[in-house]
């Protein structure tokens, strides 16, 4: 199957139900988008899909064969999308293996919400677990990353 | 004597056309019945709520982490229902713990929120029937939704660990076109 990832075209030999995560990680090497549960409960592995939020552990490959796939590591391509600002600035991550999924997902709600409030927060960021706790510090830097976004003319 | 046979005669098609009568509404009463067992079914009924937190599972608890309705029914900026459910239930490697999926999931929007959970009979048929809430649908349409709409199917093939609609599809339809046939009267 043919898959568009990163604006890439990979051409991926691989059975037509194995999972987008899978694909990424182990036949593109892509291992930015994080394992966490397999069964879309923890939001470790969330990439945009045409430019909205999945949960590539239950996505089947084939099901997004045509479609635009973006990893976190082109969310950018020198940390400068505001939502990797603001969380460098705000200095969220603390283990780390959440965050890509995090990061991941704020890009998406502030695409939907230029301007989120703590609630739509909340309610976006709800799916994506951080053993850590960091989820005040996420938060804050959600609203920053709105801010940022709002600065650079993107929202 | 012959205007006695005729009053005889009179009386009793009044009272064969009383009991037909009836007969029809019982009739129609009990294909409501039907059409009711199925969409207050958990498949069915878990998203035609009244708040804004969708339920799950066959024991309609709150749907994991904390996911909303949306304006528009389809989740919350940012955390749409396609985030997590496809176009198509999961194959089986994937294992039993996995969301559903079928094309266009969704709960009706926050604005025509059709409710069917809990909701009395004669309630269930006013909503089901009011085109201002149910997406401009007259009869015809809501049985044509019914009858082939994908994620209405998805009811009777929902996947791993949920209990399908235990009124087998074909029945539903076909008591779905029988209370529409009859008018579609709301009971009560």
């Amino acid at each position: 199957m043919k898959l568009d990832i990163n604006g890439r075209s990979h051409e991926i030999d691989a059975p037509d139900d194995m999972p987008l995560l899978w694909v990424l990680r182990d036949l593109v090497g892509l291992t930015g988008t994080k394992y966490g549960c397999g069964m879309a409960q923890c939001g470790a592995c969330t990439v945009h899909v045409d430019g909205q939020p999945m949960r590539s552990c239950v996505t089947p490959a084939s099901a997004v064969a045509g479609q635009k796939i973006t990893t976190i590591e082109s969310l950018s391509d020198d940390a400068s999308h505001p939502v990797q600002r603001a969380w460098i600035e705000l200095d969220v991550v603390q283990c780390g293996y959440c965050q890509s999924g995090q990061v991941m997902a704020a890009a998406a709600l502030i695409r939907a919400k230029p301007k989120p409030s703590d609630a739509d927060i909340d309610a976006a960021m709800a799916g994506n677990l951080c053993r850590c706790g960091t989820y005040q510090r996420i938060r804050a830097a959600v609203h920053r990353a709105a801010e940022l976004a709002r600065e650079d003319g993107h929202a | 004597m012959h205007v006695c046979i005729l009053r005889i005669f009179a009386t009793l098609s009044a009272l064969l056309l009383a009991a037909s009568a009836f007969a029809r509404v019982a009739e129609a009463d009990a294909d409501f019945a039907t059409v009711q067992r199925v969409l207050q079914h958990p498949r069915c009924a878990n998203c035609h709520i009244p708040g804004d937190a969708p339920l799950q599972f066959d024991d309609s608890r709150p749907h994991a982490q904390h996911v909303r309705r949306g304006d528009d029914g389809k989740g919350a900026p940012g955390l749409p229902c396609s985030t997590c459910h496809g176009q198509a239930n999961l194959p089986a490697s994937y294992g039993a713990h996995v969301p559903p999926g079928a094309p266009n999931w969704h709960l009706p929007p926050a604005a025509h929120r059709m409710v069917f959970i809990d909701a009395p009979a004669a309630q269930l048929c006013r909503t089901l029937k009011d085109s201002a809430q149910n997406g401009g649908k007259d009869l015809a349409a809501l049985l044509e939704h019914v009858r082939s709409d994908a994620l209405v199917l998805w009811g009777w093939n929902p996947g791993q660990g949920r209990a399908p609609v235990p009124v087998p599809h074909a029945d539903f339809v076909d008591a779905f076109r029988r209370w529409t046939d009859a008018g579609a009267p709301c009971p009560g």
